[in-house]
């Protein structure tokens, strides 16, 4: 299944449990053991569970404000620079700069640029579309939008080393332990 | 000291264990004995499955065969004009707009469903809003038809964007109609945007459980790569709940926006600063209308019993009894004002509409939105789908009567007497109103063949087993 270039070795060792609760038991016992480059799978949203990995904030929320507060002004700014600057235009003698009739599109405007920037956001964060991952060439990992868990320890973690892991990933009693090939 | 005195008084329960009347208990949101993978599995199987079911063939020949119709009327449209409507002066805008109002209104309910509920914690919306997400972006592609086609030469619709153009005009930003382009086009764009994020973890299902290669592909690609990583999830959670709080004041304004076609103008009957309650009030009545009539027949014909249960029919039961009688209110203060502000204009258009030539429709009006509602205080209808299909019909018929009140019944005796008229539909009128139907339907038939008509990872999270790793962390 591996698309693209094969690199030799290893992305990680992979655990596979059964109940949501046995993996955020795991992932907690990953972080006080010190691994720090941990990531879990599952088939819904578990609570604790990104803290459990180390994770804990993220950016999004920022990225939404500026999205709102670009496209406010962008919509504003848009309305004001036609009926002011480039047009004007009398209507019924009202003011040039008649703005509480352009609040409406102003209103539009931010929530359009907002939600755009949530969801291109939160794409963006994620690293998505990502059509190929390691963890996809794990034979089971179909699983993982059903009713698997899984647990990864990266190769990449300074305190990785294989067996040590594997061993460890055994401990915690999950269905399977593989590595998760490149 | 004794543990009891340790306890604060607030937390002291009671010693005697009463049983709760069983009329109080209410009725599970997902019925047990599910699984992780049961619940995937039925809902996925819906979509997967190879043979396709002769009911949805026969409804999708139907819906081919009316939106046949809607493509004959508007090519009839555009070869002579608005003309062939039964439009005309006084009354220049008839089924158009009241369709138009219509099918926005009933977009409305998809939105509060997944937006408002989501964030009032109404945990019983999970099996019910991907559908009416779904019911919402069909509607209002039914209704963008209606100001497109009215403006008699659609093929300039793009005027009404703006954008600089070589006869350096803009639109006129201070227009009410101008506010509904910017309105219903955000409207349209975040429900989609909203729709489809809430698909992501699911089209990745699809992907994975798929056998069909081509299938796989294309979920896949749906997809982006979605694979559950607990990092992945958490933005995901954070993007949901800001794009659910940035939906709520929209759909708010929407049809806020939409009233405000009507409370800006000078015409008795719309000139009311009462109306954008009004409107949002009687947008969500038409749009949990609209959810029971599809979702009845759907739970029975895709067997979804076990996930769309009496509580779901039951609460929605409710909000339409509610909201119903927001707007029976809303019926009731017209006619005070009209009364109260001693303004000959208002009191006659008032009386026109309950004497008047259009007196029946008001009347059926009344009928439908302010009689009707009211079987709901029946636990016993409540909970009996085929009488909340009546209400429902009732709520949908009585929401087009309402918006043909308000429009072309006001707009056929205005000021002057000398400018008085009658509207009159044509058969084009109707082929357009039946083909809109036809293509809300055709639309819909193909989200439930193709797509995942309940959020299979939101429903993950109803389960027992969810819910008590959930509970370890709060």
């Amino acid at each position: 299944m591996a698309v693209g270039k094969v690199i030799e070795g290893t992305y990680g060792v992979i655990a596979e449990f059964g109940d949501p609760q046995e993996l955020l038991d795991a992932a907690n016992a990953a972080r006080e053991k010190g691994y720090t480059q941990l990531d879990a799978y599952s088939p819904f949203p578990i609570h604790g569970l990104s803290e459990a990995i180390g994770f804990h904030h993220t950016r999004l929320s920022a990225i939404v404000l500026g999205g709102g507060i670009v496209g406010g002004l962008a919509g504003f700014f848009m309305c004001w620079y036609a009926n002011v600057v480039w047009y004007p235009l009398n209507i019924g003698g009202k003011p040039y700069n008649s703005w509480p009739a352009w609040i409406p599109i102003t209103f539009e405007c931010t929530i359009l640029f907002a939600a755009f920037a949530t969801v291109l956001g939160m794409l963006a964060l994620n690293g998505l579309p990502m059509p190929y991952h390691p963890v996809f060439n794990v034979p089971r990992f179909d699983q993982a939008s059903r009713d698997k868990f899984f647990l990864v320890i990266q190769a990449r973690d300074p305190k990785f080393d294989i067996d040590d892991v594997w061993t460890f990933l055994e401990s915690l009693g999950p269905r399977e332990v593989t590595d998760v090939p490149w | 000291m004794s543990q009891r005195d340790l306890t604060p008084v607030h937390e002291v329960r009671p010693t005697t264990e009463r049983k709760i009347p069983e009329r109080f208990i209410p009725v599970p949101t997902l019925e047990p004995g599910h699984t992780f993978a049961s619940v995937t599995d039925h809902i996925s199987t819906i979509v997967l499955r190879k043979k396709t079911p002769v009911g949805w063939l026969i409804g999708f020949g139907i819906s081919c065969m009316l939106v046949g119709i809607l493509t004959i009327t508007i090519a009839k449209l555009i070869f002579v004009g608005v003309g062939i409507w039964g439009i005309n002066h006084p009354v220049g805008w008839g089924f158009d707009i009241i369709n138009f109002v219509w099918w926005i209104g009933i977009g409305h309910a998809g939105t509060l469903i997944s937006a408002i509920l989501l964030l009032l914690r109404q945990e019983w919306r999970t099996s019910i809003n991907r559908f009416a997400e779904a019911m919402t972006l069909f509607a209002v592609a039914a209704a963008g038809l209606y100001p497109a086609l009215h403006t008699g030469r659609p093929w300039y619709d793009y005027w009404l964007f703006p954008y600089p153009n070589t006869m350096s005009l803009w639109p006129q930003f201070r227009s009410p109609l101008m506010w509904d382009v910017f309105a219903v086009s955000t409207y349209a764009t975040v429900s989609a945007l909203f729709w489809y994020v809430g698909l992501i973890p699911d089209l990745a299902t699809l992907r994975d459980r798929s056998t069909n290669h081509i299938a796989k592909m294309i979920y896949g690609m749906g997809a982006l790569g979605w694979r559950g990583s607990a990092k992945h999830w958490h933005r995901y959670e954070h993007a949901y709940l800001l794009l659910a709080g940035l939906s709520t004041p929209l759909v708010l304004s929407v049809h806020t926006i939409v009233s405000f076609d009507f409370a800006v103008g000078v015409i008795p009957g719309w000139h009311s600063t009462f109306f954008p309650p009004y409107f949002v009030a009687g947008a969500v009545f038409a749009g949990f209308a609209m959810v029971l009539t599809l979702a009845i027949p759907a739970r029975k014909f895709f067997k979804l019993e076990d996930f769309i249960t009496m509580r779901h029919l039951e609460n929605m039961g409710k909000v339409m009894m509610a909201t119903g009688l927001i707007v029976f209110y809303a019926y009731v203060i017209e006619a005070f004002f009209a009364y109260y502000s001693g303004n000959v204009y208002e009191r006659y258009m008032y009386l026109n509409r309950m004497f008047g030539p259009y007196a029946h429709m008001y009347w059926a009006l009344i009928v439908c939105n302010g009689l009707a509602p009211n079987l709901m205080w029946v636990k016993r209808f409540r909970t009996s789908p085929a009488m909340l299909m009546v209400v429902a019909m009732f709520a949908n018929v009585g929401m087009w009567l309402e918006r043909f009140v308000i429009i072309p019944t006001s707009l056929h005796r205005d000021f002057l007497p000398s400018s008085w008229g009658m509207y009159h539909s044509t058969i084009w009128d109707w082929g357009m109103y039946l083909g809109s139907i036809g293509l809300f339907f055709f639309l819909l038939l193909l989200f439930l063949r193709f797509l995942p008509m309940i959020s299979i990872f939101e429903m993950r999270t109803l389960l027992p087993e969810a819910q008590a790793a959930h509970g370890e962390e709060h």
